[in-house]
């Protein structure tokens, strides 16, 4: 009795706190508010028959509690039951996984017209680049990263000189416009995470992975690491601000371009690498001793 | 009753089984240490394990105190804190519960439940027990070598694992890799072990078809281990090579800390491959034991066949089977071509339908039972309910688009623990309080063994569910401390005090168990034979516990499956595999006297 009516605490106890505890997700903040509706859709299926099964559970413990002048019924099997239940499951997983794949099928689709943005991840910061005005980001190579070149860009490649360069810990973004986000690492491996975009994607040294938004709202975003990429990997923080278009571009022709840093670099002035360290905190510092 | 498998008294194949010549020790130190007989492997592999694993419950204390408490701990640094996690996850899924499930209850169990006197090559299963021994030892010392125990993170991941920026990059990384090449070679010992004597050494009459699930969970999780556990080896190889002589199988080229490294053209993904090549099905060696042995417990204490046998042992092979096409569900924020996404989707959620059927076979064998709320019963009950709670949430972690905003976040981390961490160890602990009695003849106290339980089981409970919110939060996992964020609120961190004040309670009760497990074995209740009133072999030796050899003189025969409870006309509700037919005692008989051959014990 005790034990059936514990079963039962437990499966209304679940969905109470699920139904009135205050942690839910963060309010979206681009398109992919079909993979909250994806969450949605799994979330009932499964819940009902979480709950179905539990209470189903107490109902036995209740009902079939030892007697002494009871025998258990003999029943090896029940084909015609256990089909029906392959079935019913079957069904159940199919409405899980379809509305999943034909998202999923949006999510590697990019749009034609997206723009493109580069997110540069190392121990333990992040920086950015902006294709420029041909609308081209130019080629890269690790071996070309040094001091006066951190983003590696290739010094020969014209479509490089106009790419916009932001070395410090802040993106921004314009909105409503869709964006093809590329990610590249120096080092380790690293997942550039804006919880609000729902969107996640690692960084992989040695290739390029990417995936696509369409922020949908303006504000300004955390920016954390969601892939383990050593000591530093809690502090490795930025922000993305997501703003009207002309604000964007504003702000974009105020940043350096790849020929104006190098020139910048030149003349003995080298401002984009020190930029850095205006995103370390603290701890960071202490860690890279 | 009309079902072949099942009847009563099917036929029992003419074969002699030909007995076997046993290893006979001579000394004590023959007999307890260097010793051949899989019962004694089984129980050295037992308190290694669980050694191992003390280690590993310190080690979620201490990254619970700085999850709950951050800034308060000094000893606690960023360094610390990755190797605790590492070192815990690790411990858990290797070195404790794998080693449990197939060293520990696989030596126990499969000789005694298939009728064998012992696992066919007894020398080499006493060696895997010691170079399992070997790989835990160096294990240990990565914990006193200098710079510490790797901090890489459970899965290693490279470049990071062999990098400066990770704690342990020197010595620790180096003695883990070592010391999984060596486990792994010790379990090849054992699984071969396990895998032939299932195959070869069963007694006269068990059938395929009879043996009990226990059996076939331990044998499939075998066959799959000695499947996957080769891609970990070579991983590890490949890695040790990449760190001790700078070749570049999982190395591009790296700028670490603006220094150009010499790696060129290796591949993080190709690791990651291998490592959930294995890695995947490894979830399921450690839960098709954990299947099989809740089967077995729920049918002998709700006194009811299990329902459905055929459809269970299909159901551990064709999850077995799956196991191997899902791999890279560990992988889709990983960087790998997303449309691998569409396949690995698919067969995830294709492996969701075997299982479920497990779980409604178990629910519906309680169904029309006459149920004992034994502490093997409770525990396996509360193994329902996690188990199906985590299978739910990988539900939602397998559907590809799902996981990418959960992936990383510790909804993760509460699935994988509800799933195979707090899911199996409530197996564990049901199947200990289950078959203490075997082993040792005495009863495990039942007071410290309900505390035992209700604080495991609604804990355990309490950690888990609310982790998942944060998850859905957008909490990142494996972080030293959350900092300052724009969107988690203040009552996140007063939930995380929470979990770890409930962490540290759920830790002290296990310590109420161990207890319980060195009390009872001198002061226990006296269990007498066959306690449970079950059907299966090992409760049905020549003395009791079972001796060297198992079954005396003559090797059992089997005449019947291992679910025959509550069978009408039986005088009893339960049927030994091995009483032959006319000596089945129908009610009439009963009248008399105590029936021969059948352990005539009051009921509790």
């Amino acid at each position: 009795m005790v034990v059936a009516l514990i079963l039962v605490l437990v499966a209304v106890g679940s969905v109470a706190f699920h139904l009135l505890s205050p942690w839910w997700w963060t309010p979206i903040a681009s398109n992919w508010s079909y993979i909250d509706h994806t969450i949605i859709i799994t979330f009932w299926i499964t819940g009902v028959v979480f709950v179905a099964i539990i209470l189903f559970m107490a109902y036995c413990v209740f009902r079939y509690r030892y007697r002494k002048d009871r025998r258990a019924e003999y029943e090896p099997e029940n084909k015609k039951m256990e089909w029906w239940l392959t079935g019913l499951t079957s069904v159940g997983v199919a409405a899980m996984l379809a509305p999943g794949l034909f998202v999923w099928n949006q999510f590697v689709s990019v749009p034609e017209d997206a723009a493109k943005i580069e997110v540069v991840g190392e121990q333990w910061q992040w920086s950015f680049r902006y294709p420029g005005k041909d609308g081209v980001l130019g080629t890269t190579d690790p071996r070309n990263i040094t001091p006066e070149n951190p983003f590696g860009l290739n010094p020969n490649d014209p479509k490089g000189q106009d790419d916009v360069l932001v070395q410090g810990p802040e993106a921004r973004l314009p909105l409503d416009k869709p964006v093809k986000v590329l990610l590249r690492a120096k080092d380790v491996l690293h997942d550039f995470y804006v919880p609000q975009f729902r969107a996640k994607m690692d960084l992989v040294p040695g290739m390029i992975t990417y995936f696509w938004i369409t922020p949908t709202r303006t504000g300004t975003f955390d920016v954390l690491c969601a892939e383990l990429c050593g000591l530093g990997h809690h502090v490795m923080r930025g922000k993305v601000v997501v703003e009207p278009e002309s604000e964007f571009q504003a702000w974009l022709q105020e940043q350096p371009t790849f020929a104006q840093s190098l020139a910048r670099a030149g003349t003995g002035t080298p401002d984009i690498n020190l930029a850095s360290s205006e995103g370390g905190s603290e701890p960071l510092e202490r860690l890279l001793k | 009753m009309a079902h072949a498998a099942h009847a009563e008294t099917a036929y029992v194949p003419p074969a002699e089984v030909p007995d076997v010549e046993l290893y006979h020790p001579k000394t004590f130190l023959g007999k307890y240490i260097w010793c051949q007989d899989a019962k004694v492997i089984a129980i050295q592999y037992a308190i290694t394990a669980t050694a191992i694993g003390l280690v590993a419950l310190v080690l979620s204390w201490l990254m619970r105190l700085q999850l709950g408490f951050p800034e308060s701990f000094s000893f606690i640094d960023e360094s610390s804190y990755y190797q605790f996690i590492t070192m815990h996850g690790m411990i858990m899924v290797i070195y404790l519960l794998t080693a449990l499930f197939l060293g520990g209850f696989g030596n126990y169990l499969i000789p005694l439940m298939v009728g064998a006197r012992d696992m066919v090559f007894p020398y080499v299963n006493m060696l895997s027990y010691w170079v399992y021994l070997a790989a835990v030892l160096v294990l240990v010392a990565s914990f006193f070598a200098p710079g510490g125990p790797t901090g890489a993170g459970w899965t290693l991941y490279p470049p990071q694992a062999i990098l400066q920026g990770t704690p342990g990059s020197g010595w620790g990384i180096i003695l883990m890799l070592a010391s999984l090449a060596l486990f792994i070679i010790g379990f090849t010992m054992g699984g071969l072990n396990y895998v032939v004597t299932v195959l070869q050494a069963r007694t006269r009459g068990m059938t395929l078809l009879r043996m009990p699930l226990t059996v076939w969970g331990i044998f499939v999780a075998t066959i799959l281990a000695l499947l996957a556990f080769p891609a970990l080896f070579v991983g590890s190889v490949m890695m040790m090579l990449d760190r001790l002589l700078g070749t570049s199988f999982f190395m591009p080229a790296i700028v670490e800390m603006g220094e150009r490294l010499q790696y060129n053209g290796g591949s993080p993904l190709l690791f990651q491959h291998l490592f959930w090549f294995f890695g995947h099905p490894e979830v399921y060696i450690v839960a098709l034991p954990a299947f099989g042995i809740v089967s077995d417990l729920i049918s002998t204490h709700a006194r009811r066949n299990i329902f459905g046998y055929r459809m269970m042992v299909w159901a551990i092979v064709a999850i077995g089977g799956l196991s191997f096409i899902v791999w890279a569900h560990h992988m889709y924020v990983s960087g790998m071509n997303p449309y691998f996404g569409f396949f690995f989707a698919t067969t995830t959620l294709i492996i969701a339908v075997p299982t479920a059927l497990k779980v409604y076979n178990w629910v519906l064998t309680l169904w029309r039972g006459n149920i004992h709320l034994t502490l093997p019963m409770l525990f396996s009950l509360a193994f329902i309910i996690t188990f199906v709670n985590g299978g739910i949430t990988g539900l939602f972690l397998g559907n590809v688009v799902v996981d990418v905003p959960l992936s990383d976040t510790m909804f993760v981390v509460a699935h994988f623990h509800m799933v195979m961490g707090v899911a199996p160890i409530l197996v564990i602990f049901g199947a200990i309080y289950h078959w203490y009695p075997l082993i040792t003849g005495r009863m495990l106290n039942e007071a410290m063994g309900r505390f035992h339980f209700w604080v495991t089981f609604l804990g355990a409970y309490a950690i888990y569910l609310p982790m998942h919110y944060l998850g859905f939060l957008g909490v990142p996992r494996r972080y030293y401390e959350m900092g300052e964020t724009m969107f988690v609120p203040e009552s996140a961190h007063f939930l995380n005090a929470g979990m770890s004040v409930v962490a540290l309670i759920v830790g002290f009760a296990q310590m109420v168990f161990l207890f319980n497990l060195a009390w009872s074995a001198f002061k226990g209740r006296e269990a007498g034979r066959n306690p449970w009133r079950a059907t299966t072999l090992e409760w049905q030796t020549h003395e009791s516990p079972p001796g060297h050899g198992n079954w005396g003189p003559a090797l059992p025969v089997v005449y019947r499956w291992a679910y025959a409870y509550g069978v009408p006309g039986a005088a009893q509700d339960f049927v030994p595999q091995n009483l032959p037919p006319d000596r089945v005692a129908t009610a009439a008989d009963v009248d008399h006297e105590g029936v021969r051959g059948v352990a005539v014990q009051p009921a509790e």
